[in-house]
């Protein structure tokens, strides 16, 4: 039993590792191809860095999901402590499957819906093009507000409720009790918040394809117009500093043991 | 004291109406409205005057496919439906005792395989879905790796092999993290009483673990079907654009600008999307229960 369960872990991890293997190796090719190595080379990351739009596309990429996850946290954040609140059982009842939406629904269909919207309201007002980067963030910071609602709303119901309480009675303002209080004892499941919506943000596709127009290129569109033609190995030189990244990342955090555990706990 | 029981209550009632008033507009405007031009859309023509036709078209339209004449979307439909639903039965065939192994190891190496099934996720998935296609293809990877071990070489790229592979590969982690993030808070002391009154691990597995994890696989079953009855890329790539899925309809029609024909066909997926999820929802209620109460 133990011996099969090792080679069954075995065989899924590498199915899940085999074609990221094959792209880190292929990152250092000496020619084109992606399929037969023909000797190692850097020249596909050099040439990733002298790939002027690409690189604005992760910055682009970054400063989204940096404006998305912002956004969204404070206004999640913020509703939270609302939903927490609220007593009619039908106004609760509504708010969560308005919440549930963007997280069931296929992601071809929000990004649809929000483009139309997009496009009818800009014709009201006489646009012809009317996808551009204030759509865009709209869009993302819509499908990142459930996962910071996700992450904050339980927290605040384990919370003792009479603690924010109790620093009224002592003479603080509903406010100040919220910041001193409720804020602290939350700010694991904000964090966790923040970070699920910034990575959902880096890492969307659908709803930016439909949402984005044609003026502002986030790096996902920007890999899906290059896999139209054929693919050199830049892009698996960009996979490949994306893998090493998030890995630096992930033992990171792993190593100071702080949010991730208590993250996915839920 | 009653009035001023009452003042903080009404100061509470205040700070969370003000607290929620964004995020209310906000998903009024941007999740309620929305879905509301879907069907708007849907039920209209190019000049916003009411139509069914693209309802209609969706259901009858006809094209010729090997001589044989067949409606186009009914049978693009129950294609992706038929792809999605093999891939998450693959995925939960692969995931669920994955999801065992790793919530039954020892805390170290329970976070080892975490970070390992997490990671895939993080990277890109259209570059992934590229290295996929890199490896099936007919001079790739995968046949010159057997053309080295003296086989045959397999055609797997632009079948529906090579899609239900990208579909399994890119969202398996979708079902594996909810069955084990379920099965780590599951009580094993239970399946030890089970064996204690003489269960064996067959009967544990169908009487006590599976009733336990049954929301975390409902969740997972979820995650895996949706996205995958939903894609258009895997199919670009990996089925070679020879077959079309919904996803690849629904873009199809919005790349042409018939925006109206989009949303008809996104509006028929959303509904026979959410009957699914409300049958799943029920029965997997009524399960829950009736284990429960056995």
């Amino acid at each position: 039993m133990k011996a099969a369960s090792r080679i069954f872990t075995a065989i899924i991890f590498i199915f899940l590792f085999a074609p990221i293997a094959i792209l880190l190796v292929f990152s250092f090719n000496a020619s084109k191809s992606l399929s037969v190595f023909s000797g190692f080379s850097f020249k596909w990351y050099t040439e990733l860095f002298h790939d002027t739009q690409t690189l604005t596309s992760v910055k682009n990429t970054l400063i989204l999901a940096f404006l998305a996850m912002v956004i969204s946290t404070v206004m999640g954040t913020a509703a939270s402590v609302g939903i927490n609140r609220i007593r009619s059982r039908w106004y609760r009842r509504y708010m969560d499957t308005v919440t549930d939406i963007p997280m069931t629904n296929p992601d071809i269909i929000t990004g649809i819906s929000l483009m139309l919207m997009f496009v009818f309201v800009g014709r009201i007002f006489g646009r012809s093009a009317s996808l551009n980067f204030g759509t865009l963030l709209i869009a993302h910071t819509t499908f990142c507000l459930p996962y910071v609602i996700l992450q904050v709303l339980p927290k605040l119901q384990q919370m003792d409720a009479s603690l924010p309480e109790a620093a009224q009675d002592l003479g603080c303002t509903p406010l100040r009790a919220f910041f001193k209080v409720t804020i602290p004892e939350i700010a694991p499941g904000i964090i966790t918040g923040a970070i699920m919506a910034f990575t959902m943000s880096l890492d969307d596709f659908v709803i930016s394809y439909f949402t984005s127009g044609n003026g502002f290129q986030t790096l996902p569109i920007r890999i899906y117009n290059m896999t139209k033609k054929t693919v050199t190995p830049k892009m698996y030189a960009l996979a490949t500093i994306t893998f090493f990244v998030i890995l630096a990342l992930l033992i990171l955090s792993n190593l100071s043991d702080g949010y991730k555990r208590g993250g996915k706990r839920k | 004291m009653k009035t001023s029981e009452r003042k903080l209550h009404i100061e509470k009632g205040r700070s969370f109406g003000i607290a929620l008033l964004p995020y209310s507009i906000w998903s009024l405007l941007f999740i309620v409205v929305p879905l509301i031009f879907v069907a708007y859309y849907a039920f209209t023509d190019n000049s916003f005057g009411f139509t069914t036709e693209n309802i209609t078209k969706f259901f009858t339209a006809t094209s010729q496919v090997d001589g044989q004449e067949v409606r186009t979307y009914l049978l693009i439909f129950f294609r992706s439906l038929k792809l999605a639903v093999i891939s998450t039965i693959i995925c939960f065939i692969m995931g669920y005792p994955i999801a065992y192994i790793m919530a039954t190891a020892d805390e170290k190496k329970q976070r080892i395989m975490l970070v390992l099934i997490m990671i895939p996720m993080w990277m890109n998935f259209l570059i992934r879905t590229y290295a996929w296609m890199t490896i099936l293809q007919d001079t790739g990877i995968l046949n010159s790796f057997l053309s080295v071990l003296g086989l045959d070489p397999l055609h797997i790229i632009g079948t529906e092999t090579a899609v239900i592979i990208g579909m399994v590969y890119d969202y398996l982690p979708y079902m594996v993290l909810p069955i084990y993030s379920i099965m780590a808070k599951m009580d094993y002391k239970l399946i030890e009483a089970a064996k204690d009154l003489g269960c064996n691990s067959l009967g544990v597995l169908k009487r006590v673990i599976f009733p336990l994890s049954l929301p975390g696989v409902l969740s997972g079953i979820t995650m895996v079907l949706i996205p995958s009855i939903s894609t258009f890329y895997i199919s670009q790539k990996l089925g070679s654009g020879k077959f079309f899925l919904i996803g690849d309809a629904i873009e199809g029609q919005f790349t042409a600008n018939n925006l109206h024909f989009a949303a008809a066909i996104a509006f028929i997926l959303m509904i026979i999307l959410l009957i699914c999820m409300a049958l799943m929802k029920h029965f997997t209620n009524k399960a829950v229960n009736g284990g429960g109460s056995r």
